[in-house]
């Protein structure tokens, strides 16, 4: 007896959670223009997925609440930055709320998963960050956007200031996954077609932090420069490591604009003063720049940031493409025209695609003061991603 | 490498073993002495880090905010202690790792709610701030010097603690026989409470320690969780010296691995713990 | 009339899953063949954890090595073959199991539980660190396995329907498998070693060889899991081998309780439900799973499984102390 009463609550049990499950999924609204952001709202990427989040919504809130005539209605799952869990995460979105268009994500592992589901359920799909050249590389597809970057390209800008500055000889650090491996590609490319010469590519294990090993041998090679990809909390003890040794007085340091955005203020004095590049910086002088910030600042209490931008930008992207068909979303073939040749006035400046659907845009060369990082100059205009491998 | 470069790496070495060894210190005591694997410690690393960054930006000062910090996480961990963990002890090892997974997402969530996803720093004090020369590019931060100079402090510390206390010696009967040391009129209730309530303290301690080096972020108690249990187990369960030796070891795996085998960078720590399991199955500082 | 309920109920709950699809959810239906594949792993490790006694913190590096095995071996633009895959996935496993056996089954209780974890680290970081596995990104499986046999096609694992039906197949069969081996001679020896290796010993059983069975079928029972998984998903990144993954497999086996094979399967829907559930509650589920998982251990001991028998035990007044 004891043993049936058990058998039969598992039973229960089964088909009541199943139940559960399939009912919720008849839950559906029509007509809305179905926009399902997969971005992280848990773990080290969180602040990203809320600044993306912002920027996307505030393009939408400033439209009137509708993009191309549809009024948007959102589907949001909290990605944790987890791979293993993301090509289930992406079908959330596709298979049961049946989303028009992917916004997503942050980690670039996360992002490639989406654009497997995308390109396999034929949905658009744009990416606010995740920099994985491959996306707009050998996965490049009609259907897949990007209003970021590619891991390539700041490097790429980066290692021709550091030529421009008369560095010959250039060590590099990154932590050894894709995104860093990429950057510092970038970075050489450039560097060594004008002439300098990497000398020691060091890569560390994600996501250890400690980098004494590291300053040692960069302080007994004796580089004329080093560059860096770290980001976020890692970038912090990085830089504060770094000026720590006494390294920065003597060696200074190049690094795309991850190092420095969202960390100065935890950098504290070590973080003044450090060249970076990135496709924003704050200080940019135009109006849409302007109207921008100060319209963030005033929805969100906070200040934007470029991944704000990039979400802001995503939105501006769908809207392009809606528009040229009146929101009629089955227009599919016409919407991806419009977009791929539209014209994104950005709060970064004003940005054009690629053929893989990357961003041409400009890079500038930054240095950090304060909590800012002020524009110097705008160090590569219109930049293009080669997009190696892309057949489109 | 030359020898001069050699000897940096060195200090390198023993500075980032120090440093391992007060995270891991707090966890062979739970460990060791009360039997419980806790996945939460690196939960208790963090909770100490803001515990810094939150106190130091109120009184301004990070010497203050320790020094209210070390209460504070003696009365937390005595509560946790109470309120879960004194429910575990004649349970399975498995019901343990279970409740202190979820003790991690719960304190990641918490931190979530009450700080926010940022990373933070936290200033090194004024008087610590200085660097010392070594050559002509590179000088070496005394903050890092003074924290090794506080860690060998704890280990002898712990050391006179566990060896020659009455409570040490308490605590080392109730490892071994909890219902004898009961029946000998000891309150053992009590003397748990206070284990817990140190290994909780001295992971916060740790945590806001390295506060102004590591800085406080999201998710910073996992990778001092994994790293600890390694320094543990390679030193032996319960051994105060085993976790320094272990914690010195694994400093110089790490340093040198990164150095000389940087595309095994990664793995070397885990390929010295099977090595030495394989060698001494118990830990290298066997107990007993 | 007794005897045979359990075994209706388990029949019954057969028939739901296999009527399932019919709900014509796509959603739905890989959700819950998600779940069953990982039942299928839950139930795996519980034959380490919950019949032997060997409680392992790295059972994901099986799954994700039979995963790997499957991304590898397909080219880039031809499906590989089924029959060769499956057998090689859950092979290759099972001898990484092997060799891993051999060294972490030296050590005993805590120790065992932290060298698999540094085992698994291992291979966590041979894969995200070296370009073997595409790296961090990790790599896709372009094309599911091909099942073309003799001329013929008995199935396509192309088509979601047949892929669900394989998986509830491969449930069932290990199922069985379990089963079988938990009442022969060799299963009562793995119990034996549970309750007291000594005396195991002592009867003149070498003990090391029979737990080395076990770890090694255990990986590859695993490893059948892990290639389910990336046959289902098309998406293999070293994550699945993060000590985080085997940390929540070993969560399934003792929220199911242990010892339990229905168990395990019970602790992953319910793991998975939960996640589900909570996170479209709220940005902070983490915290309400947190606090399911802490109230649980503290409030339900022995896991779901031993529910209804304390709730009898509640209502008949009998108590349980």
């Amino acid at each position: 007896m004891k043993k049936q009463l058990q058998s039969l609550k598992r039973i229960g049990f089964t088909v009541g959670m199943t139940a559960a499950l399939a009912a919720s999924s008849l839950a559906q609204a029509e007509d809305k223009l179905k926009v399902g952001l997969m971005l992280p709202a848990t773990g080290t990427f969180a602040a990203l997925g809320t600044a993306i989040t912002n920027g996307f919504k505030q393009y939408v809130a400033e439209s009137g609440g509708k993009l191309g005539g549809r009024e948007i209605e959102y589907f949001v799952v909290d990605d944790e930055s987890d791979p293993a869990k993301a090509t289930e995460n992406a079908n959330k979105l596709v298979k049961r709320d049946h989303v028009d268009v992917l916004v997503g994500t942050v980690h670039s592992g996360v992002a490639l998963a989406m654009a497997k589901v995308a390109k396999e359920s034929n949905t658009l799909f744009i990416v606010p960050n995740a920099g994985a050249d491959e996306l707009t590389g050998p996965l490049c597809s009609p259907n897949i956007f990007r209003t970021s970057f590619t891991n390539w390209q700041p490097g790429y800008a980066m290692g021709q200031v550091a030529a421009a500055k008369k560095a010959k000889n250039v060590v590099t650090l990154t932590w050894k996954y894709a995104a860093g491996l990429q950057s510092v590609d970038g970075f050489k490319e450039a560097f060594e077609k004008a002439g300098g010469k990497v000398v020691k590519e060091m890569t560390l294990p994600f996501p250890n932090v400690e980098f004494q090993a590291y300053l040692t041998e960069i302080a007994s090679i004796k580089p004329d420069a080093v560059y860096v990809f770290f980001a976020g909390a890692g970038a912090t003890k990085f830089v504060k490591d770094y000026v720590a040794a006494g390294l920065n007085k003597t060696i200074p340091l190049y690094a795309p604009g991850f190092l420095t955005d969202g960390t100065l203020e935890a950098m504290g004095d070590a973080g003044q003063g450090l060249l970076t590049t990135l496709h924003y910086a704050d200080g940019i002088k135009n109006a849409k720049n302007d109207a921008f910030r100060l319209n963030y600042a005033k929805t969100y209490k906070s200040q934007p940031d470029v991944y704000a931008v990039q979400g802001y930008d995503a939105a501006q992207l769908l809207a392009a493409g809606l528009k040229a068909v009146n929101g009629d979303f089955s227009k599919r073939a016409e919407m991806v025209k419009a977009m791929e040749a539209a014209k994104i006035d950005s709060p970064r400046g004003a940005f054009t695609l690629s053929k893989a659907h990357n961003p041409v845009q400009d890079f500038y060369l930054r240095k950090s003061e304060g909590r800012d990082n002020k524009v110097l100059e705008i160090s590569a205009k219109a930049l293009a991603d080669p997009a190696r491998g892309c057949k489109m | 490498m030359d020898f001069y470069s050699f000897l940096i790496q060195v200090l390198n070495s023993v500075q980032y073993g120090l440093l391992l060894f007060l995270v891991a210190s707090g966890l062979t005591l739970v460990f060791g002495i009360m039997g419980i694997i806790n996945l939460a410690h690196g939960a208790f690393y963090m909770v100490g880090a803001y515990m810094a960054f939150a106190l130091s930006s109120l009184t301004g000062n990070l010497f203050t905010a320790i020094l209210l910090g070390i209460p504070l996480s003696l009365v937390f961990g005595a509560f946790l202690e109470w309120a879960l963990f004194s429910h575990l002890y004649k349970r399975d090892h498995l019901e343990q790792v279970l409740l202190t997974y979820g003790l991690i997402l719960i304190f990641e969530e918490l931190r979530s709610l009450l700080v926010d996803d940022e990373v933070h720093g936290v200033a090194i004090p004024d008087v610590f701030s200085a660097s010392i020369a070594l050559n002509d590019t590179l000088s070496y931060p005394v903050y890092r010097l003074v924290i090794s100079a506080v860690c060998i402090v704890l280990a002898i510390g712990l050391y006179f603690l566990i060896q020659r206390t009455r409570l040490g010696m308490m605590i080392r009967a109730g490892s071994h026989d909890r219902d004898m040391v009961q029946s000998l009129g000891i309150n053992i209730n009590l003397i748990y409470r206070t284990v817990f309530a140190l290994g909780v303290t001295l992971a916060a301690f740790a945590g806001m320690l390295a506060a102004p080096i590591s800085s406080v972020f999201p998710g910073m108690g996992g990778g001092v969780l994994i790293i600890s249990f390694v320094i543990v187990v390679i030193g032996g369960i319960g051994s105060v010296w085993g976790a320094l030796f272990a914690a010195l070891l694994v400093g110089f795996a790490d340093t040198f691995g990164k150095v000389l085998l940087p595309d095994f960078a990664g793995a070397i720590v885990y390929v010295l713990m099977a090595a030495v399991l394989l060698w001494r199955p118990e830990g290298i500082f066997k107990k007993g | 009339m007794s005897k045979h309920i359990p075994l209706i109920l388990k029949l019954i709950a057969l028939g739901g899953l296999l009527a399932f699809p019919m709900a014509d959810s796509p959603f739905y239906t890989e959700l819950v063949a998600k779940t069953v594949l990982f039942g299928i792993f839950a139930m795996s490790l519980d034959l380490l954890v919950g019949f032997t006694g060997l409680v392992s913190l790295g059972h994901a590096a099986y799954f994700g090595i039979a995963a790997y095995t499957v991304a590898l071996m397909t080219p880039k633009y031809e499906a590989a073959s089924f029959w060769t895959t499956f057998p090689s996935a859950i092979g290759i496993s099972a001898a990484a199991a092997l060799v891993v056996g051999i060294f972490v089954l030296r050590t005993k209780g805590i120790y065992f539980i932290m060298v698999t974890l540094a085992f698994a680290q291992m291979v966590f970081y041979l894969f995200h660190d070296t370009a073997l596995g595409g790296g961090s990104d990790g790599i896709y499986l372009n094309l599911k396995p091909d099942t073309t046999l003799f001329g013929g096609k008995p199935f396509d694992l192309d088509n979601p329907f047949h892929l669900y039906y394989l998986i509830i197949a491969t449930l069932v069969v290990v199922y069985l498998f379990l089963k079988l081996l938990l009442r022969s001679p060799f299963g009562k020896v793995l119990v034996g070693i549970k309750s007291n290796e000594h005396r195991m010993k002592s009867m003149g059983y070498r003990t090391f060889g029979y737990k080395l069975a076990a770890f090694s079928i255990a990986g590859g029972l695993a490893g059948a899991a892990g290639y389910l998984y990336a046959v289902l998903f098309g998406f293999v990144t070293p994550e699945l081998m993060s000590w985080h993954q085997s940390g929540n497999v070993l969560l399934m086996v003792i929220l199911g309780g242990m010892g339990n094979l229905v168990g395990a399967l019970l602790g992953a829907l319910a793991f998975v439900a939960m996640q589900e559930v909570f996170s479209t509650w709220t940005k902070h589920w983490q915290l309400v799973m947190g606090s399911v998982i802490v109230l649980s251990v503290l409030f339900l001991p022995g896991g779901l499984s031993a529910v209804p028998r304390r709730l009898k035990a509640a209502l008949t007044g009998g108590g349980e102390k």
